[in-house]
Order: C-alpha cells, then structure tokens, then sequence
C-alpha cells in the first residue's frame, strides 16, 4: 500500500485529462504564443503515460506563470523567479513526481537567474520550461534580459544599451544536461521537444520562443524557423560543437533567423538524486512516503545524540 | 566567594583551542557534580582574533554567566607573532592577558603562560601593580614549556588546565576520561602526560588563594547543551527530515548540526544558492508532504520575506529559524542583540499571519521548536522561532532525561486518499483545498501524487480549489479563514497546561520586570538577589511573540505598580508590542535598554531596577532608561 497511488500506476490518460474542466478559460491574449506551451505540454503528457495527479507544475509570476492555472495537475503558481528552488525541493521529497517547473524569460533569466545557474548544475530531474518572449508580458511591455539591444520600451525609452542574455548558452555553462530550443510557431517539434525533455533523466531545459503579439510589435512570429538537426552538421554530444552551435542560434535570432532544435544532451551524467543518494545523503525510497507510513520508525534524538553531551 | 561558585576564564587566540578546552573543563566539572553555563565570546575572525570563554559552576541551577569572574587562564595569543614582522602585531599577544583585568573580581586568580609572556611584558602592562590593588593572586607558569616537554607545544591549554586543576582543587580524573574520550590514542596519551606534569608542578606552589571548586551532586545525569542544540534536537524529534540552507553566523550553528545528523535519521539536508531559495526549497518539500525548516540570520532572515508570505498565503507549513545578531546590515556579526523582533513578526507584505516564539534557554528551545513544528503542520502556517547569539552559542547542564522523548512523525492537517475520496471536490474533480468551511481556519489538505487531491496552490488571492481569484466577498471569507488560525492557536496555547510564558518570583511582589528571550534567566537570577535584599519583585519571561499572550501579560501587570522591560535593543520593541497588543499600561513601563552587543549581567539588571523605582543614578556604562510615551 502506498499512501500516493497516482505515482505507481500505469496510465492511460489522453490531452482532455490535463485540461480544466469548470475553469478558468486562458485569458492570454488572441494569438499569443503562450497557447503554444500549453498544448504542447498537454500533449506530451498522455504520450508518456502520465497522469494529472502524478505531475507537479511549478510557475513563477507572469504571463507564463499562468500556465499552472489551465493545466490540469497539481499545481504551484508560486512568486516572481522562485519556482525552481520550490519545483527542485519537490522533487528531493517525492523523486516519484514528475516535476516542471515553468516561467518566462524575466522570471527565469532575470529576477530567478541566480536560481536558474543553481539548479542547472546540480542536475535535478526535472524540466524547465522558459517562455522566451523576449519582454515582459504581464507588467505591460518592459525591456526583459532577451529584449535585443537598442529594443525600446517604455522604461528604456532611447533603446536598450545592454545585450541580450544568452539562455543556451548559460544553461549549458551552468550545466544543464539537455537544452533544447523551440517555437510556437512549430507545435509538432514543442511537444516532442517537451516529451523527450521530461524523459531525460537530469536536468532539462527548453527556451520556448513564444510571441507576444501585445507588446512585443516588432517581435517576430518566430518564422520561418530551421530546424537545427536538419540544417546543420553538429554533434549534440559535444560540448564544444553544441556551444558554437547555441552562440549562432543565439546571434541569428536577432538577425531574424530562428535556429531550433535540440542543441546539448548529456546521456550518461548521474541526476543529482543518484549523486546524493550515492554519497549516502539521500534516502533510497522517496522521503514524503515515510510520514504516511504507519510502520515507520522515526529516529529518536535520545538514542543517538545525547550520549556526546555527557 | 569560597565555596559557592566558580567563574574560571581562559583566554587566548582564537587558534589556541579555547573552545574545545573550555568545553572539557565545564563537561569535567558536570561530572564532577556541578551544574555548568558557558559563555563564549569571539571576534569575527577565524584566527589572530583574541577570544575568550567562561565557564561558571555552582552546586546548583546556574542561570547565567553572572557578574565578573574569578580565574584567569590566559594562554597569550600564540598566533599573534609574525616571526617575519613582530612589529606589526604590536602587544596582540598581551591582549588575551590585560584585556580581561577590568572583569576580573577582587581576590581573583591570575594563570599566565610565562613561556609566551616575559617579564619584560609583565612589567609593561603593570601587572603586579594591579594585582595588588585588587588582592589578585598571580602564578606565572611556563606552559609552553611543559607542553613541549610532555606533548605537543599546541597542549599549551591542556597544561593550564592542569595548573587550573592544581589551584582549584579539581580532580584530575575527569579530564583524564574526557581527553580518552574525544582524542583517543597517542593524542590522548600525550595530553594526559602534558596534564598530570602541569598539576604536578602546580600542586607544588605556595597557594595564596582562597578560592577553590564548590563540591555539588547531580540527582541524574546531565548533558552539556547549547540553545543551538535545543533547536535542532527538537527538529529532529518533531519529524523534521529536509533543511535548506545559507551559511550565516550565528544560525550556522543549527543548519550545521541538522546537515551532521539528517543523512543518519534518513533525511536531506541542502545548502543552497541564497536564502531565497533557502526558504523555498523549505516550501517545496513542506507542500510535497515533508516536515521541512530553514532559517537565517536578520540579514538571511530579510532574503526569505518573500517565501514566508508565500508560505503564509498558500498555506504550507514551514518552520523558520532566526539568529538575531546585532544590525542593521552585517552590523556585528558575531554580538548578540535583540532588534529583529519587529523585523520577524512583520516582514513580507499584506497582514502578517505566523507564529513566532522566542525561547529563553535551550530547555525552551527545545520545548517551543516542538511547538512550533505542531502549530506549523496542525494549521497550515509558517512558524518562526527567533533566538540571538548568545542563547545559540551558550552551554548549559541539563538533565540528560529532559530529552527522554518521543518523536513526532504526523504530518499534521493532511488527509488520507480514502478521506480524499470523500472531501469536497468541484464540478470537474479539483479537491477544495481552500474551502470556506475550515474548522479554527484549517482546511486539511493534500499531498502531491495522492489520487483525488489535485489543486493549485497560489500567492494569488485564491477561491476553493486554488484558482485566482478578486471577488470581495471570498476575498473577505479567505482572509478572515487565514487569521482565525492566531485565534485558534492563541486558544490552544491558553488550554495547555505548560505556558511558554516562564514566572519567577514571589506572586504577590510589588515590582515586575518584562523580559523575553535569551536575557529571561539573567532577569531571573537578578530577581532572587533582588529579593533577598528586600525588595519586592517578580519576572516574567515572555516567549510567544505571536499570537501574542494577551491574558497571561495582563494579568502580570495588573498586579504590579510598576514594571521594568528589558531587552537587547534601542527602541524597546517588545514594550511597543505590548503596548501596541494590550492598548493600556504605558505609564507604567520602563524600559531598561542595551546595545553595545554584550548581554545583560545580573548586577545590571540589579542597578535598572533601583535606578527606576527608586530613583538612584543609573551607574555608568553603556545601559539606558527609557519610560513610556505618555508617562
Ligand atoms: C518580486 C517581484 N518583482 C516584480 C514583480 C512584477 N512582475 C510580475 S511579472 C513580471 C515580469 C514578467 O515578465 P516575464 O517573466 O518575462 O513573464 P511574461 O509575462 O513575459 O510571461 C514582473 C516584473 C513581481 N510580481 N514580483
Ligand atoms: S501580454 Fe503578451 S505574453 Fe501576455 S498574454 Fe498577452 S500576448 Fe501573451
Ligand atoms: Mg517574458
């Protein structure tokens, strides 16, 4: 017996199980490339044979964070920039959950950045999802760490002096063992990007080119797209060869070419669950069981502490 | 001074091993049959830096460091010499020596390493001359020496504490077993050779003193523990199995005995990027169904507002530890204050709807850490248990059976899948883990992978099942649901039958004095000299900050005519949280007030008390009287 059954069973679950039923209706605006994520996600799910109940959705505050709230699972729209370090404690206390965490491109390169490198290196396995829109969406059109430089907004008003973050690049820096990119705009390739990201056992993160048709007039639809498996000749596996990779993608972006795909993976890096609990810091069965679990003994203080005191 | 008590003081650089040594001489003497208090004071460096500690004896219940001290160890500072450039470290080596003269009490004992400190030196800092004027004994002792010749030049401590042994009248045994116990081996050899010369030569002397170790007798075992431990201790028996954490002095304490023992009690300990995600991590696992905590220092402490609002507005359950030390900003990080209560009770935006408790000793840490795991995971809120320096870092002997306990592993409020199936749900099967129909404001909750208990957690104001919401009236029903629970809790706490709310004194005493935190047994021991000169006057210790003990402070005041509050801060912020929580008995507050980052010492309290009722000059130093506006 197990006190959390949606984990342990098999599934059969299809798009609908994942989509609220009473409500609420998304309230993005028409045509906005948040639309994009939600289906893709939605359809990745049932693909890989989970259930609502099994998936945590971790968002921070924006746009994007609203994902949680017309995605069917149990849900954490949490604060501006913090769902990482709430979605990877998540996972340290039930491994059994399938655990996304999800945000914009403020939330997590800007504000979350801090906890973006962190989580990146220590390899949980989960999947982050950034809405790469390239401004800030809910607070009404500012200059985001993606906006392009010279990019003007009502708090940049002579154009922005700064360059663009680079997100490939920093998750790869930073650690991140699958990294990927993809489009709105290319649906098919989002949901089988979002399935083999949360199949991947480690860290995985997609930069999700979402328009935002609202503030971002000279966004570009994020079309045509390339996708980058098709078009160029380069080794994923290679760290060097997928940076170089990831710096064109990066560069042509603002050159209005949109490079896709799948850039990094490293197959055989141990998740950070398997490192800690090969250096005995983590128990072998998933922590949230033990306090549901009648017969569980919990260690007494008097047994093993209070001897050195005497 | 004979007979009663011992304050016995060893100083030296902060490399010289002060204290693992002086953790041995108060162990030793709890042995012995003593009831033991240490207090530890060090500069924020890791060596060069001169510290010192004090360990204070007494047949029975020491309730704090005291006023002064007796005997001095002084080892000299060791690492103070740059054999490069003596000049640049000047007299630093003395300083572990003349520093201490002004505390030192009159009749005292001064031990010097005269293989460290020359007569050259000596002679400097006029040593015999002072000696004389207070009546100080002085045995200049080459401890370096014996060191050298019987161990290792570093046992330089060991061999003081044999001298100390020698001159007080301490049996030797109890160091022997220790030195066994925690070295072991060729190490163990060594100091307990180093030892028995030093007692040797020092049993030799001509002994001008009349001081010796006061004989007491123990009815159980004790244990040697620190409030840092009390904390931990009680996490650990409430079921806590996951910290996140950020290094800061002085809560480190806590994270690092939590990140020793949690791998072994099957836990997960995490240190983390900042206290941002620090206090996150704590919600994450809290949400997913484990007893989680974190905690800071005020600095950390101010990272974590964000997160704790969240905790509060989404309901999870978190406990949250604050190390005051003396601010604004880094301030001084090593110096216990009390000034972080407001900043503890109030931050993160909108009304603030936590549980905080600041216990006065490691026996109330324990106790009130325990509570505040219950109230966290019983009503859904974050609960914080603020403490200082000097309560974290302080050693005390306790019973060894005070922590005969049972561990806690119930989750708290959480339903079963089988209760799930029976909750309420929406239309579409979303579990209301926000109902309106909370009992005293809880709604039992889920936890992430049961089947039937889907819902949205959100900073967002929030309807039923999670989704956001700003219509008034549920808005209006959410909030008033939320702060129930300081009700209910207040309630609960009331029904007990162990107040955390600590009295001392007789219960009809003319006089009261208000104190919280680590300066309650200070107050305490001031108390009893008080009365036993003939005043009349009684304390009490308050530890719930909130909800606020509204009928208990009441009724204390009511029944004095006047009433000091003492606390380690500049603006009297716990006389304004009464005042602010009781609306009345402003006239009759004064607040005795300290900043400097040294606590309170008995005769100090001693001096506030007559100074305001009656009416003598406060000496001087750096204490100040403070009456109520409006008085
Ligand atoms: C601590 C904090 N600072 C600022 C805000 C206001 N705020 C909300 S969302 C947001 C930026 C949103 O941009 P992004 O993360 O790119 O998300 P998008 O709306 O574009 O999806 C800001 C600044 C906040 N909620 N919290
Ligand atoms: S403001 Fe932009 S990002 Fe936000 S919902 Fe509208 S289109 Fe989408
Ligand atoms: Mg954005």
């Amino acid at each position: 017996m197990t006190a959390f059954s949606a984990i342990h069973e098999e599934h059969e679950s299809d798009k609908e199980d994942f989509t609220p039923g009473v409500e609420p209706q998304p309230t993005w605006c028409p045509g906005c490339g948040d639309f994009a994520v939600l289906k893709a996600l939605k359809g990745a799910m049932p693909e890989l044979g989970r259930s609502p109940e099994e998936v945590m959705l971790v968002t921070g505050i924006g746009c994007s964070g609203k994902l949680s709230s017309y995605f069917e699972s149990y849900g954490y729209h949490s604060i501006h920039g913090r769902a990482l370090p709430i979605a990877r404690a998540s996972k340290l206390a039930n491994p059994g959950l399938e655990v996304v965490a999800a945000g914009g491109d403020g939330d997590g390169y800007g504000i979350g950045a801090n906890h973006f490198m962190h989580t990146a290196r220590e390899n949980h396995d989960m999947t982050y999802i950034v809405f790469n829109n390239e401004i800030f969406g809910l607070t009404k059109g500012q200059t985001s760490p993606t906006s392009p430089k010279g990019h003007k907004s009502k708090t940049q008003p002579s154009g922005s002096a700064k360059d663009p973050v680079r997100p490939l690049t920093l998750s790869l820096a930073s650690g991140a063992s699958y990294i990927a990119r993809t489009a709105a705009t290319n649906p098919r390739q989002a949901q089988q990007i979002i399935a083999e990201a949360i199949e991947h056992d480690g860290f995985a993160h997609i930069d999700f080119l979402t328009q935002c048709p609202t503030w971002n007039k000279d966004a570009k639809e994020y079309v045509p797209y390339t996708d980058v498996q098709e078009e160029y000749d380069f080794d994923k596996t290679d760290r060097r060869e997928a940076a170089d990779m990831m710096y064109e993608a990066e560069t042509k972006l603002y050159e209005g070419e949109v490079l896709t795909g799948r850039f990094f993976r490293e197959e055989n890096r141990p998740s950070y669950g398997q490192e800690k609990r090969s250096t005995g810091e983590m128990p072998e069965d998933p922590l949230a069981e033990r306090y549901y679990d009648d017969d569980d003994g919990f260690e007494r203080v008097a047994d093993h502490l209070i001897e050195r005191h005497k | 001074m004979t007979g009663s008590e011992l304050k016995w003081r060893i100083a030296g650089g902060s490399g010289d091993g002060i204290d693992s040594t002086s953790q041995n001489f108060a162990k030793a003497l709890m042995r012995a049959g003593l009831d033991v208090f240490t207090h530890r004071h060090y500069p924020s460096r890791i060596r060069g830096g001169h510290t010192y500690v004090e360990v204070r004896a007494q047949p029975d219940d020491v309730r704090s460091r005291g006023d002064g001290f007796d005997f001095l160890l002084s080892l000299g500072d060791s690492f103070a010499r740059n054999p490069d450039d003596e000049a640049y470290y000047g007299e630093e080596e003395l300083k572990p020596l003349y520093e201490h003269f002004d505390d030192l009490n009159e009749g005292g004992v001064i031990v010097y390493d005269s293989g460290l400190i020359d007569d050259e030196a000596v002679e400097e800092i006029n040593l015999y001359e002072r000696a004389e004027e207070n009546n100080w004994h002085v045995y200049p002792v080459d401890l370096r020496g014996l060191a050298r010749e019987h161990g290792r030049e570093v046992m330089r401590n060991t061999a003081g504490v044999g001298v100390s042994a020698a001159l007080l009248g301490v049996d030797t045994s109890y160091f022997e077993e220790l030195m066994q116990e925690v070295m072991g081996g060729d190490i163990a050899e060594a100091n307990i050779e180093t030892l028995n010369a030093a007692y040797e030569q020092a049993a030799e002397f001509d002994h001008t003193h009349d001081l010796e170790v006061p004989k007491g007798d123990h009815d159980s075992e004790q244990a040697l523990v620190t409030g840092s431990d009390g904390i931990a201790y009680a996490a650990l028996d409430s079921g806590c199995r996951f910290i996140s954490g950020y290094p800061m002095t002085p809560w480190t304490d806590v994270f690092t005995i939590m990140s020793q023992n949690l791998p072994h009690f099957g836990g997960i300990a995490e240190q983390v990027e900042d206290e941002i995600a620090a206090a996150s991590l704590a919600i994450g696992a809290s949400h997913t169904g484990v007893k989680a905590m974190s905690g800071s220092s005020g600095g950390g402490f101010a990272l974590m507002s964000e997160p704790l609002g969240l905790a509060e507005m989404t309901e999870t359950p978190v406990v949250l530890i604050e190390a005051m030390r003396a601010g604004p900003s880094t301030g001084m990080p090593t110096k216990p204050e009390q000034a972080d209560l407001e900043h503890v009770l109030y931050t993160s935006q909108g009304d603030s709807c936590r549980v905080v408790f600041a216990p006065g000793n490691p026996q109330e840490a324990y106790e009130q850490t325990r509570k505040a795991f219950e109230y966290a995971y019983d009503y859904h809120i974050p609960a914080i248990v603020l403490y200082d320096q000097k309560l974290g870092g302080e050693m005390r002997s306790v019973p060894a059976e005070f922590f005969d306990r049972e561990p806690d592993s119930d989750p708290g409020a959480v339903l079963t899948e089988d209760e799930l199936s029976e909750a309420a749900h929406d239309a579409a099967g979303k579990f209301k883990r926000y109902s309106h129909d909370g009992e005293d404001g809880v709604v039992p909750r889920s936890v992430p992978g049961q089947e039937g208990g889907r819902f949205l957690a959100t900073g967002n104001e929030s309807q039923e099942v999670g989704h956001i919401s700003e219509d008034p009236d549920n808005r209006k029903h959410q909030m008033d649901r939320r702060m129930e629970k300081l009700t209910s809790i207040r309630e609960d706490l009331n029904a007990g039958d162990d107040s955390n709310q600590a009295f001392h004194g007789p219960a009809d005493a003319d006089y009261g004095i208000l104190v919280w935190g680590s300066q309650q047994d200070t107050v305490f021991e001031a108390v009893d000299r008080l009365n036993a000169r003939g005043s009349s006057v009684k304390a009490l210790g308050v530890s719930d900050m909130m909800p606020y003990p509204e009928s208990e402070v009441t009724a204390f005041l009511e029944s004095v005519e006047e009433c000091l509050v003492v606390e380690m801060n500049a603006t009297a912020q716990f006389r304004g949280l009464t005042q602010k929580e009781l609306g009345r008995f402003g006239p009759k507050m004064t607040s005795l007030l300290k900043y400097d980052g040294e606590p309170f010492e008995p005769s100090e309290i001693v001096e506030g008390f007559e100074a305001t009722v009656e009416e003598t000059d406060l000496p001087g130093g750096n204490m100040e009287l403070r009456p109520a506006a409006g008085d």
